[in-house]
């Protein structure tokens, strides 16, 4: 049997998620959450909405498990390896006089970004004058990134990413290998910081030199991208860089002007 | 043909399926007013190389889809490599980075699903040759929310398996070759 939701009905549980729960998906595409909503039900056999309904509004352990499974947390290592060298080429270079570097990955799910942002750093040396930020509105995924664990299957496409990107060493030499799974080396991980961040709701904490947050805000309308991105621009140092995802742009915002883009490239520096 | 006014069309294709669409596109109307929606699998790349080609090709304006763009008339959006492209209910764009479908990002189910949500009866799907499934489940969505599915002839498909998979699973409204498939978009 095919299960579907209504329109109407996908607005009273975001309404309620809010009401009871304090998470704010109202300003998401409904079309995304749609699909992931209607995906939840078929994986955790719900007959009808009514159900889902009542195990949200009544079930507070259940609400982590809807939180997890409405947003989109697929990543990967070295995503985008052209990205990755336009960092090392072009952003790096203008962080080797700071004597301080921090770096903010917002919605960073289970990792993989942070711990490639980490070996790049390491290879520029410049991670021991690291901090490295890592949040999420999930604490599931951050658990996951803290722990450095991958699985061993993931290696092969990640070291090709990683060689694309311009890496030269040994990608297998960043983790030891147990089983099926590996753990990425402790002084990689060292410098980072998980926390738990909403942007929908969470303000500024801190001011960075480079923050990145990929294939987050395409889950976002126009509204919210707009506040968030000035959430951005408030935790930016001048002459700081903000990185989105490969079809993302900052060209419609209300920030553009502060900003200026790295080529072609979906890398600002903010200039004002 | 068509009883109800088609508003958009999306094609679907994989292995083989480019050399169809260089046939396609050239043989479309100059004045071909209808917004193209395109789903290829394709190697993961950033490149413009496809999207030259194609314009190379046609007279339609063509472009990648950017998030939040809505479809315009005359034009062909190409779904990027690596993102899924849903429907919202304004027919804006929105794009996806959730699981592979079909062992494929994109996924040609999930945009025809996505667009038959939205379109419901005003939407054409064509699905061109590919070694691959995908499409199958999409083709019955959009039937049974009154849209219109063609395969390629497996005949004249240079991979036959995903049209004809559609075909055996009976979700084809139309099975046309691409000389059929070009006279049907030129009544739209
Ligand atoms: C598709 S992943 C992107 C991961 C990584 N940045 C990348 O590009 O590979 C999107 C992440 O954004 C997180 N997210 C969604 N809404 C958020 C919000 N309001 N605040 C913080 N993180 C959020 C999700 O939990 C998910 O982990």
């Amino acid at each position: 049997m095919e299960i579907s939701i209504s329109n109407e009905e996908l607005e009273q549980l975001l309404e309620d998620v809010l009401e009871i729960h304090g998470y704010d998906f109202t300003d998401y595409s409904r079309a995304s959450l749609h699909r992931r909503v209607t995906r939840l039900m078929r994986l955790d056999n719900f007959p009808s909405f009514a159900e889902l309904r009542f195990k949200i509004r009544d079930d507070a352990s259940y609400l982590k498990r809807f939180v997890e499974e409405i947003t989109v947390n697929v990543t990967e290592m070295f995503r985008d390896p052209d990205f990755y060298r336009v960092i090392k080429e072009q952003v790096f270079p203008q962080l080797f006089a700071k004597p301080f570097i921090r770096i903010w990955h917002a919605g960073c799910s289970t990792g993989e970004e942070v711990y490639s942002m980490s070996i790049l750093l390491n290879e520029a040396n410049l991670l021991h004058k690291s901090l490295i930020y890592a949040t999420d509105l999930n604490p599931n995924v951050l658990e996951k990134a803290a722990s450095g664990i991958l699985p061993l299957s993931h290696m092969k496409q990640y070291s090709e990413n990683y060689i694309a990107a311009g890496g030269q060493r040994d990608f297998s030499s960043y983790y030891t290998a147990r089983y099926d799974r590996v753990i990425f080396n402790e002084d990689l991980r060292k410098k980072m910081v998980f926390a738990t961040h909403n942007l929908v709701s969470d303000s500024s904490f801190n001011e960075f030199q480079l923050i990145l947050c990929r294939n987050v805000m395409i889950y976002f309308d126009k509204d919210l991208q707009g506040k968030v991105l000035n959430l951005f621009d408030a935790s930016l140092e001048k002459l700081g860089f903000l990185a989105l995802g490969s079809k993302e742009t900052l060209k419609f915002s209300s920030i553009n002007p502060k900003f200026k883009q790295l080529e072609r490239n979906k890398i600002w520096q903010k200039i004002k | 043909m068509a009883e109800d006014k088609i508003e958009l069309v999306v094609i679907g294709g994989s292995a083989g399926s480019l050399e169809a669409l260089l046939e396609i596109l050239p043989g479309l109307k100059k004045d071909f007013a209808l917004p193209l929606v395109l789903v290829l699998h394709r190697k993961q790349s950033n490149d413009s190389i496809l999207t030259d080609l194609l314009t190379a090709r046609s007279s339609l304006k063509v472009k990648e889809i950017e998030e939040k763009e809505s479809p315009r008339n005359g034009t062909l959006h190409i779904v990027p490599p690596d993102y899924h492209v849903l429907f919202e209910q304004d027919r804006s764009f929105s794009l996806d980075v959730s699981e592979r479908v079909n062992y494929s990002r994109p996924s040609i189910d999930v945009v025809f699903q996505s667009a038959a949500d939205v379109y419901q009866n005003s939407l054409a799907c064509i699905l061109l040759s590919g070694a691959n499934a995908d499409g199958t489940d999409g083709f019955r969505y959009v039937q049974k929310n009154g849209g219109i599915t063609i395969a390629q002839s497996p005949e004249s498909a240079e991979v036959s398996y995903m049209p004809e998979h559609a075909i055996i699973a009976n979700v084809a409204t139309h099975v046309m070759d691409i000389k059929s498939i070009i006279s049907y978009l030129n009544t739209l």
